[in-house]
């Protein structure tokens, strides 16, 4: 499939013509906007039930290690530095997005990328770490509620890294249009969502965890 | 073979209705078996194990695969065109939606197949539902099968929430919202909150039972009584997100075939809004025995009652739109007219279950059966049959038979009232749910001869059901004969198209002017309504197969999590997970531009 067949008739190549917010420009776009945000209230409740589950279990832990042995707050900070950093990024990527400059958006969702990517090893190496000194999945209910519900975080940071990645491919593809922006806004919108659950998991897993 | 790939909302609907019927016919097939079973004293026909199977599978049916997607084949069909849009926001996603509930059903019957089925009851308690108790592979296909499920109705929830809120018609605020529409935008915002506590629950108990984990083991510092939080948080909603759609329907039909404005329609709107609420606020009800303490209990116990106070005025609204109206008795009215004393009555025992010293008396009786049966039948399925009535003409051209639907409307009403109003008086005199069997004539107080009763009722019901059936498929080989406005007396704007529906809805988009938009305008004397823009060519999205694609690619891993311990099930799960990331790959790259149909040329004939 050459990419000649695959050009968009109704997209605007060239920057120049895109309206002032192509995000919200269309219908499908205003739509794919709002069923995002309801999405990410979805979320919230998905989110809320682990961090319930986690709460009610979390001094469960059967004899082994608890929170206060395992955690070390300088490596948490580290990976809470690099996540909080990284949605920066991307309001940058969606600033050159209105902008209009897809080098730029290309440029600061790499970043992203690359940020999303430490915090991902940062985690793995905890978790390998944890397994080491008794806290498995499987040895208390404290283990499972706690990879459950960081480990569902983790998931969705994988996750975005591989959306976000591909949508680097499709804005060098097609560039910025009325059916890319949505995406971009979307996708970072998801990004923060994964920030701000992350802000959560740093006070109630990890801050409460330390202080017993 | 379109079928598979439509992404038409009213074809969608269709195809919810038709899978919906299928699994209604199961579930009530499996409530025969259980009521034969229950006929007399120590009867055999079912051994425990198989009757513990019928009743979960029951449950789970009815609710999950009959109910849930007979509301969304409605809100697929009606909503859009209620609102004057050409599509519904998401046409492919909504497809997604239809077919991950389907292979969600599809794989939980499959378990009668497999002949692992699951035997914890439609909440799966646990540890019942553990591995400790539950050693073979049913609750896997419960939990599953819901999981799988449970993602089309968020999306699908998803779906309707922004086509109500983005793509209304010129002139139709919130306010001028028929009340379908704004029942179906109030259960669906209970869907997206409530489902995903649902998901929680499953993926929990799945990591419980296939990968080891301990959160619902008190042996390693689980806790059994958070799943009943959970599973409630998300059950009691349920309940509510059931039977807003079929007050709509009732809202809906009452007026039209009363001639006459619903009463009170800002306070119906209202009350709509506070059942949603209020239905978030009282999980607990469901939870008196379990030993929260009387401040817990008398807390829930009031929020519970405090419903009681909208769904008040919503009965006295639709006798009050009843009163002094020219009634016509049409099937669809019948059905609408018998819902109200049936949900009454429901309703009160639910306020008598409200009371938690009453309720540890009434736990776990016939009494609580026939609660939930008054309310789930009489409210839900009464609402969804008048609603099939009503709306059928616009769904298809042709009308059902009223002859034939009065028999069905008359042997169901009756057949109901005998089956489940005698489980009131058994449970006051002891008779427990969910056991199979119990004990002779004279060590009984009655149960032998009550429970015949309610045997014979279960059958009239089914006899009612096959005449629907025979109805349903008779209509099907009749002339499209109905008219736009097919009742002739239709107030809301799917009584202004043509019917069924062309594919793009509406030719012009309609201004409108007020609540009941169309029925304003006939007073008006309009024949149509006033068009918002010229005729132009109308943009419709393209077919895909990827929906149904993602969906099998779903169903395959779930199978292959499920036999991970017996066999190399990793592999066959990872295969479905690529199958389904793959289309949302391919989803993602392709961009789908649709087409455009000329109004001027196309004749317009939907489904």
């Amino acid at each position: 499939m050459s990419g000649v067949t695959h050009v968009d008739p109704h997209a605007h190549g060239v920057s120049g013509e895109l309206p002032h917010e192509p995000e919200r420009a269309t219908l499908e776009g205003r739509n794919k906007l709002l069923g995002f945000w309801l999405f990410l209230g979805g979320e919230c409740v998905l989110f809320g039930t682990l961090f319930a589950t986690f709460m009610a279990l979390r001094h469960n832990t059967m004899g082994g290690p608890d929170g206060a042995h395992l955690f070390d707050l300088v490596l948490v900070a580290w990976a809470t530095f690099i996540l909080l950093t990284s949605s920066l990024t991307s309001v940058f990527a969606i600033q050159a997005m209105h902008a209009k400059k897809v080098p730029q958006i290309m440029l600061w969702l790499g970043v992203t990328v690359l940020l999303g990517l430490g915090f991902l090893g940062l985690e793995i190496y905890e978790f390998f770490h944890y397994v080491h000194e008794g806290h498995q999945f499987n040895s208390s209910a404290f283990g499972t509620s706690f990879y459950s519900l960081v480990g569902f975080h983790g998931a969705h940071v994988a996750f975005g890294v591989l959306w976000i990645t591909l949508l680097i491919f499709q804005l060098a593809r097609k560039g910025l249009t009325t059916v890319t922006a949505p995406k971009v806004y979307v996708a970072s919108l998801y990004w923060h969502f994964i920030d701000v659950v992350w802000v959560f998991i740093f006070t109630i897993v990890y801050l409460m965890g330390k202080m017993g | 073979m379109d079928w598979l790939t439509t992404v038409d909302h009213k074809k969608i609907g269709i195809l919810y209705l038709l899978a919906g019927a299928f699994f209604f016919v199961i579930g009530g097939i499996e409530a025969l078996l259980i009521r034969l079973q229950l006929i007399g004293p120590q009867q055999e026909f079912l051994d425990a194990q198989t009757f513990n199977e019928m009743i979960t599978m029951h449950g789970t049916t009815m609710i999950f695969l009959a109910a849930m997607p007979i509301i969304f084949g409605f809100m697929n069909a009606i909503v859009p065109l209620q609102i004057g849009a050409r599509d519904v926001a998401f046409p492919f996603v909504n497809a997604l939606g239809f077919w991950t509930f389907f292979v969600g059903g599809v794989l939980l019957n499959l378990s009668w197949i497999v002949g692992d089925v699951p035997d914890a009851g439609w909440t799966a308690y646990v540890p019942l539902s553990g591995e400790q108790f539950s050693m073979h592979r049913g609750l896997d296909f419960y939990l599953m099968g819901l999981q799988i499920a449970g993602i089309g109705t968020l999306v699908g929830g998803i779906n309707f929430l922004v086509t109500i809120i983005n793509m209304r018609a010129p002139g139709m605020g919130f306010m001028r919202m028929p009340m379908f529409t704004w029942t179906a935008f109030i259960t669906s915002a209970m869907i997206l909150f409530a489902f995903p506590a649902l998901a929680v629950g499953l993926i929990l108990l799945t990591f419980d039972r296939l990968f080891g984990g301990n959160i619902f083991d008190p042996n390693m510092g689980g806790n059994v009584v958070l799943w009943q939080h959970i599973f409630w948080i998300f059950g009691h909603p349920e309940v509510y997100i059931l039977v807003l759609p079929a007050f709509g329907i009732i809202s809906e039909v009452i007026p039209t075939f009363s001639r006459k404005r619903l009463f009170g329609y800002s306070a119906m709107v209202f009350a709509t809004v506070l059942i949603g609420f209020l239905g978030f606020m009282v999980w607990v009800h469901h939870m008196f025995t379990t030993g929260m303490g009387p401040v817990a209990n008398a807390l829930f116990a009031v929020a519970t009652m405090l419903i009681a106070i909208p769904t008040g005025i919503k009965i006295f609204n639709w006798l009050f739109t009843m009163w002094g109206g020219r009634i016509q008795f049409t099937t669809a009215n019948l059905f609408a007219i018998g819902f109200v004393p049936t949900f009454v009555m429901g309703g009160v025992t639910g306020v008598m279950l409200a009371v938690p010293p009453a309720d540890w008396q009434f736990h776990d009786s016939y009494f609580v059966v026939a609660h939930f049966h008054y309310v789930i039948v009489g409210g839900i399925v009464f609402g969804l049959l008048s609603g099939l009535f009503y709306w059928w003409p616009k769904m298809t051209g042709r009308f059902l038979n009223e002859t034939l639907g009065k028999v069905t409307f008359w042997t169901f009403f009756t057949g109901f009232h005998l089956t489940f109003f005698i489980q009131h008086i058994v449970g006051l005199l002891g008779m427990p749910r969910r056991v199979f069997t119990y004990l002779g004539e004279n060590e009984n107080p009655g149960w032998t001869w009550m429970n015949q009763l309610s045997t014979i009722g279960a059958f009239v019901m089914a006899f009612a059901v096959i005449v629907l059936l025979i109805n349903i498929v008779t209509s099907m080989t009749k002339p499209k004969t109905a008219k736009g406005d097919a009742w002739g007396d239709g107030r809301t704007l799917e009584w202004t198209i043509p019917s069924p529906a062309p594919e793009y809805n509406f030719k012009q988009t309609p201004i409108t002017r007020g609540i009941d938009a169309w029925w304003k305008e006939k007073m008006a004397g309009n024949t149509e309504m006033t068009p918002a823009e010229p005729v132009g060519p109308i943009h419709m999205p393209s077919p895909s197969i990827l929906p149904l694609f993602m969906s099998i690619g779903l169903g395959i891993a779930a199978v292959g999590f499920m036999y991970s311990e017996e066999w190399n099930g990793y592999y066959v799960a990872i295969a479905g997970l690529v199958i389904t990331f793959f289309c949302m790959f391919l989803r993602s790259v392709y961009d789908d531009h649709g087409f455009h149909i000329d109004p001027k040329d196309d004749k317009g004939v939907g489904a």
